[in-house]
């Protein structure tokens, strides 16, 4: 089972990379970039139990180490 | 007697640094140990030192903030021996929960290598007692995360508990977004515990401690921590 993980900054945190991002858009020429705010994607492999096990077992490993939720939000989706 | 532990953790690169600094002001020598170990011999004072631990993967300082040892050093800090880090100390500090709040890239996005000066905010702290509150030093900051971020509620609770202790200004002591050098909200540069005893800097103390350095701004942070543990004794 995988479960593929998404973990963004809360809105009101700064993000000068999603800045610089979006600069180096617009400097390529895109228009109406309203804003860019960037993340990250883990996928973590999971065997050997439950899905609703699977679904503790990720909850836990996002709250206590893939993301700081002083900053960041996560979510996440389980896959076969 | 001070008896002071260093934390090497892999990637670490300042813990050689803090302790040619620590021995050359105490006079007593430091301990390293191993992130891998299960416990720090007894200590007065426990160092998370900088440099980018684990490759500052995932996050500046996560990583190690679950290593092994850093269950005993939360033991520990919690029964009371005052803990310091600096750099990727103070990330891991706040990784693990030591300090509130993360550092997160500058807002230029660069690493920045220079000196900064500090305005010292509290003069009581374990760590800081030698210096004089207002007074205006200059100390290298070496980081690419070194953003402070804490929610308002936070941010106001640190300064009403006297927990900010060090600020980025001018050299006039002047505090202002300009005088930032990462972007850090309210310029704060290092923090404490409510206690005074965890404190977590961005600022390299360990770099400027003897003429030959170039300034011996960053001494009394190390000055500091002997007096305090000297007195706690007598």
């Amino acid at each position: 089972m995988k479960a593929r993980i998404k973990i963004t900054l809360k809105s009101g945190v700064l993000d000068p990379q999603g800045k610089a991002i979006q600069n180096a858009l617009g400097a390529l020429g895109f228009e109406g970039v309203n804003d860019v705010r960037q993340g990250k994607y883990i996928e973590v492999d999971v065997a050997g139990m439950s899905e609703e096990k699977a679904r503790a077992e990720v909850e836990r490993m996002c709250r206590d180490l893939l993301a700081n939720t002083v900053i960041e939000n996560y979510s996440y989706e389980l896959a076969p | 007697m001070l008896r002071a532990s260093v934390i090497v953790f892999p990637g670490s690169n300042c813990d050689r640094d803090v302790k040619t600094a620590l021995e050359a002001i105490t006079g007593f020598p430091v301990k390293m140990v191993w992130h891998g170990d299960a416990t720090v011999p007894a200590s007065d004072l426990i160092v998370l030192p900088g440099g980018f631990s684990y490759g500052d993967y995932l996050r500046c300082g996560a990583m190690a903030a679950h290593s092994p040892i850093m269950r005993d050093v939360i033991e520990k800090a919690g029964k009371g021996t005052p803990v310091l880090g600096i750099c990727n100390g103070f990330q891991i500090l706040c990784e693990s929960g030591l300090l509130p709040g993360v550092l997160m890239r500058n807002r230029s996005l660069h690493f920045i290598c220079r000196d900064v000066h500090l305005k010292i905010e509290n003069d009581t702290s374990f760590f800081t007692k030698c210096y004089r509150k207002g007074e205006v030093i200059r100390v290298p900051i070496a980081h690419a995360e070194g953003n402070y971020f804490a929610d308002a509620e936070t941010l106001d609770r640190l300064e009403g508990e006297g927990q900010v202790v060090f600020r980025y200004s001018d050299a006039e002591g002047n505090v202002s977004p300009e005088t930032s050098p990462n972007g850090a909200q309210r310029n704060i540069a290092g923090i404490t515990d409510s206690k005074g005893r965890i404190l977590g800097m961005m600022p390299h103390p360990e770099r400027l401690y003897e003429k030959m350095l170039g300034g011996t701004d960053g001494r009394r942070v190390f000055e500091s921590a002997l007096l305090s543990a000297v007195e706690a004794m007598s």
